[in-house]
């Protein structure tokens, strides 16, 4: 693979407008404080598109650094569960600092130098966003601050740990729900106070314009591999392409590249918590309504009078109650198809990937192999799948060992020597 | 339209300041904090002590561009169960026992919800004067303002000392009631001092509206007061009310508290 195409910033269609709504949904709802220091945003990366050294830096950056291109890896054990049909992973677990989150950071990385600014903040979840950017800003010799809700850094300790050796500052927000949610709002609050030398490398393909379009081009680079390496694997397009979605960044960025491809579905599999039907999930496009959170219009999880509902998900990275606009966009359009996926089947996929092909996935892409497994009995045995492996599940061993009872060997149908 | 908002009260609310040799005291309180009926009795009490006008907070879940006393503030609201119709009720029992104007500040997502014809109509329904919306940036604006004037409510716009003057000249033109400065970059909350920022945001403001000036963010004391109405035409203060209303020992002290340093900051806002 050529190196020059890592970085594809101009995609056909899905252009958003001038005021960057992607249909109904995007646009730039910040305070004042914040405008000129989006618009620099916004300014900037235009200019970066259009400069071939930018280009040729985050290309070095991802062969060399991140270890580009990822793998795309045939699951069949694992797709004897899914009725047969063929199942291929995109590996962005395998990228450097374990999810998919690498490639967008090093993008902002380059934009914050690019704009003279010596500070980044961001917020993160599962903690992979926030490792990415501290990694990127130990590279770059930036100071790093990180916006953890404090149930995260409780549920991602290890992450937060991972941060700290990094060299960045992790602060844990105590408001709202203190999840992501709120460490979102808590970085706002940052950026809007020391905006002069700060970026917010933000995480997701959320938030004001341009952040959503931009995000989403430093992540295109997943689904223009992937749609090359099914080619050459398995001769043809794949029926599906899936992906969790919280925010929906590893989504987009899988699916972008096939929107011009009719014939493939795309699917995003958001988490149903508890199930949807008991109100403690954060299943944003199947229960939401939409409106505005975090700078942007889109589906978000709330009440008849607008106040922002408390999201819940076993995975810190999907518990969010809102989306990208462009998700919103392909939803109400009906090129995407969102479904929701409870935490219990998340877990037992989770699980069933670690016995049948030795790998062992984060939660939140145990979200779209569980979907996966139902899209794949569907497809049936002609079946095509590929799914995006978004990140690894390293982070997830305390959850996990929680959920199942691994420390104490309780776990009550998986024992040792069980891989069948 | 049979009820019409009181933006010309606004107006004339703050002409008559100018007039008095003095800048406007204006003062912000959330609704339902401490409880409904206490947020009004404090906004009485606030207006007693010497306020010209009042902002009622509509508090929202993810309140971005408030610091933590207001962030506590909303959270006891809503977990008290506060909704958009308390809020109105606050505007129109306030309004209706002092005669001073009444603005709502608020997030834009509950009035997006809420629907904007809808809450037009009943904040002019409620005496109300207008509306402050942080997080509605101007080109966002449009159709808020076409309710907003059809129902004589003012638009409030936040300017920012980081606003570039052409921007500062298109928020302006699209604003009503007056200018909300904000005196440095940062979210609510008290400060120290408020720094030169706001004096020079006031002047390059000034170049491109007629519209009163009003600074808020970090005012807190009869002295800041006092510099601010040096250069603006109005001084903000609203998380110094909401602190004395947490550390209150009791409802009754609370309020004294408030009128009292609504006397204290309607005094340093007296230019001579």
């Amino acid at each position: 693979m050529s190196t020059s195409s890592f970085f594809i910033p101009d995609p056909e269609g899905h252009v958003p407008n001038t005021e960057g709504y992607f249909g109904d949904f995007g646009g730039k709802f910040i305070p004042e404080a914040l405008v000129a220091a989006v618009d620099e945003v916004a300014v900037e990366y235009e200019k970066a598109k259009g400069d071939p050294a930018f280009a040729a830096e985050l290309n070095e950056l991802m062969v060399n650094y991140t270890g580009r291109p990822s793998a795309l890896t045939e699951v069949p054990r694992f797709a004897e569960h899914a009725g047969g049909a063929r199942i291929f992973l995109k590996r962005e677990d395998l990228n450097h600092t374990g999810s998919h989150k690498i490639n967008n950071v090093l993008g902002q990385a380059l934009l914050t130098k690019r704009m003279g600014k010596t500070r980044v903040i961001a917020e993160t979840g599962a903690g992979q966003h926030g490792v990415a950017t501290a990694t990127a800003c130990a590279l770059f010799g930036l100071d790093c601050t990180i916006y953890m809700g404090e149930i995260d850094t409780q549920r991602q300790a290890l992450n937060v740990a991972r941060m700290r050796m990094l060299g960045a500052e992790v602060i844990a927000v105590k408001s709202g729900s203190r999840t992501l949610k709120d460490a979102i709002n808590e970085a706002f609050r940052d950026w809007v106070a020391n905006v002069e030398e700060t970026h917010y490398l933000f995480g997701t393909v959320a938030g004001p314009h341009p952040f959503p379009a931009m995000v989403r081009d430093f992540h295109r680079v997943i689904g223009v591999e992937a749609r090359r390496q099914i080619l050459e694997r398995a001769g043809r397009l794949p029926d599906a392409v899936a992906a969790c979605v919280g925010g929906g960044s590893n989504a987009i960025g899988l699916f972008h590249a096939f929107i011009p491809d009719a014939d493939v579905r795309l699917v995003g599999f958001e988490p149903a918590g508890h199930g949807v039907e008991t109100g403690e999930h954060a299943a944003t496009l199947t229960a939401g309504e939409p409106g505005i959170l975090h700078g942007s219009r889109s589906y978000v999880l709330q009440d008849e009078e607008g106040q922002i509902t408390e999201p819940y998900s076993i995975s810190a990275g999907l518990d969010y109650p809102g989306i990208g606009p462009e998700h919103s966009y392909l939803k109400d359009t009906g090129r995407g198809e969102y479904r929701a996926v409870t935490d219990d089947a998340a877990m037992q996929a989770l699980r069933l990937l670690s016995r049948t092909e030795g790998i062992i996935p984060a939660i939140e892409s145990a979200h779209a192999l569980a979907g996966a497994l139902d899209l794949g009995k569907e497809l049936g045995k002609d079946g095509l799948i590929v799914v995006n492996l978004s990140g690894r599940g390293d982070k997830d061993m305390d959850t996990a060992a929680r959920y199942f009872g691994l420390y104490d060997g309780t776990d009550e149908n998986g024992t040792e020597g069980e891989n069948k | 339209m049979s009820n019409q908002g009181n933006i010309e009260l606004l107006s004339a609310t703050l002409a008559k300041a100018k007039s008095e040799d003095r800048a406007a005291l204006v003062a912000y309180l959330p609704a339902g904090f401490p409880t409904v009926d206490g947020a009004i009795e404090a906004a009485k009490a606030i207006i007693a002590g010497g306020a010209d006008v009042v902002e009622i907070g509509l508090p929202h879940s993810d309140p971005v561009l408030d610091g933590a006393v207001i962030q506590t503030a909303d959270d006891i609201a809503l977990r008290g169960g506060v909704k958009i119709a308390d809020v109105l009720r606050t505007v129109r029992e306030t309004f209706e026992a002092t005669g001073v104007p009444i603005l709502v500040m608020t997030y834009w997502n509950p009035i997006d919800r809420y629907g904007v014809e809808r809450f037009t109509a009943e904040l002019a329904a409620a005496g109300g004067a207008g509306c402050i919306l942080p997080d509605l940036p101007v080109q966002e604006s449009a159709l808020w303002r076409e309710h907003a004037a059809e129902h004589g409510l003012a638009t409030v716009f936040v300017v920012a000392p980081s606003s570039r003057d052409e921007r500062l000249a298109t928020i302006t033109a699209a604003g009503s009631g007056f200018v909300y400065a904000a005196s440095l970059m940062g979210v609510t909350g008290t400060r120290e001092s408020v720094g030169n920022e706001a004096q020079e945001l006031v002047r390059r403001t000034r170049t491109t509206t007629e519209l009163p000036v009003c600074v808020g963010l970090g005012v807190s004391n009869a002295v800041q007061a006092k510099q601010v109405a040096g250069f603006a035409d109005g001084v903000i203060v609203g998380s110094a009310f909401v602190k004395l209303l947490l550390d209150a020992p009791d409802e009754q002290a609370g309020l004294a508290a408030v009128r009292a340093l609504a006397g204290e900051l309607a005094e340093g806002v007296r230019r001579s």
